[in-house]
């Protein structure tokens, strides 16, 4: 099962997660004309039932904009950013930060949008090409609310295969800390093998029902 | 003052006052409070999906994920520390829509069906739920009073609701 992912299949995921995010960021970092930084992606295996507590406690106000990746690794996307970071983020694009309202009204929600658009076709590109998987993203939805809420909305439906989440996350900051985002891959428990058997590395691995592979 | 028990997703917790039992971020998942007023003891339960036949796991590992074997096991939990089933008060919060995609259909709305199963299952084991705060798109914390069989919701940028 996914918790028992090798390091070296580990550091495939994250290799595969740096190159679409790299991908992200640059269109990011053209976008807002400022530059913007990323880290390594973390793979994180997390439970389900410690998920709404990662990125800074459950009850964290944010906006997040997701995403449904369809194809031939099913997986969910996810921008999450702080209300004022997203607010800012959208004035930029609105190109009249002096007017940016601070409430998220429906042009800051669909510049976000956008935004999560445009990042999520760069990244799913990148990974798509790396990979040779077909790819194509599903029109974005917005949420503002409780981090927990959006996340254990999102991780709900993998409870049906079993308890753990695998998430590959990257956090972006632009050099002066006005954009402060983190962004997630969520792969659906079958997408993991499918993306591990393209990377060349799924031997050793389990297979989706949790039994051993022959060695 | 007894620490606060935080109740996890899928999680199932039993307590007595003067005990407050709360869980934190709930979107499209459930918080079902069950509280004996006579004992004053109750038990919350964090559901995530409807239906433990969705499992395609080969073995169930966690009951308190899925509202059909969530819900008797707090009951009987309950029944356990002494609660009677007449004295039972029910409540329930949250099954929101965290994300509305606009004009597609696609995502199945997990929300919605918790809260139809939460009914049912209810329903099936002959019990009333007296009050809900369901459903909309917010995001919410719940606190359940055992002094009292309180239950509070706090939602970003709206005034407490107590069921």
């Amino acid at each position: 099962m996914i918790e028992n992912l090798t390091p070296i299949q580990l550091d495939a995921i994250r290799e595969v997660g740096n190159i679409g995010a790299a991908h992200a960021a640059t269109v990011l970092s053209q976008l807002l004309n400022k530059r913007v930084s990323m880290t390594v992606p973390q793979v994180n295996i997390l439970p389900l039932t410690e998920a709404c507590d990662y990125v800074g406690g459950p009850e964290q106000p944010m906006v997040g904009v997701y995403l449904r990746i369809f194809g031939g690794a099913p997986s969910k996307m996810l921008y999450l950013f702080p209300e004022e970071k997203a607010l800012w983020v959208a004035g930029l694009l609105i190109n009249d930060p002096e007017k940016c309202s601070n409430l998220l009204g429906e042009m800051e929600i669909s510049a976000l949008k956008e935004i999560g658009n445009i990042l999520t076709g760069a990244y799913v590109y990148a990974f798509s090409n790396f990979t040779g998987i077909n790819m194509i993203s599903s029109v974005p939805a917005l949420a503002f609310a409780m981090v927990g809420a959006i996340l254990s909305t999102i991780l709900a439906d993998l409870g049906e295969m079993g308890d753990f989440a695998v998430l590959i996350e990257t956090q972006l900051t632009a050099c002066d800390e006005s954009v402060d985002g983190h962004f997630f891959l969520v792969p659906d428990p079958g997408s993991l093998a499918t993306i591990l058997e393209a990377l060349g590395v799924k031997e050793g691995c389990q297979n989706q029902s949790g039994s051993e592979c022959p060695k | 003052m007894p620490e606060p028990i935080r109740v996890g997703m899928s999680e199932i917790v039993v307590a007595r006052a003067p005990r407050v039992l709360f869980t934190l971020g709930l979107g499209s998942c459930i918080a079902i409070c069950v509280y004996d007023f006579f004992l004053k003891t109750g038990g919350m339960a964090h559901i995530m999906l409807p239906d433990s036949s969705l499992s395609s796991a080969n073995t169930l590992t966690n009951r308190g994920k899925f509202a059909d074997t969530a819900i008797p096991d707090l009951i009987s939990s309950l029944q356990k520390e002494g609660a009677m089933k007449e004295r039972m008060v029910v409540k329930i919060a949250g099954g929101s829509q965290m994300f509305n995609f606009n004009g597609l259909n696609s995502q199945v709305q997990i929300g919605a069906r918790n809260i139809a199963a939460v009914e049912k299952i209810m329903a099936e084991l002959g019990l009333k739920i007296v009050s809900r705060n369901v459903g909309g798109h917010v995001g919410r914390s719940v606190y359940m009073d055992l002094e009292t069989g309180n239950v509070t919701i706090k939602m970003l940028n709206s005034p407490d609701v107590i069921l």
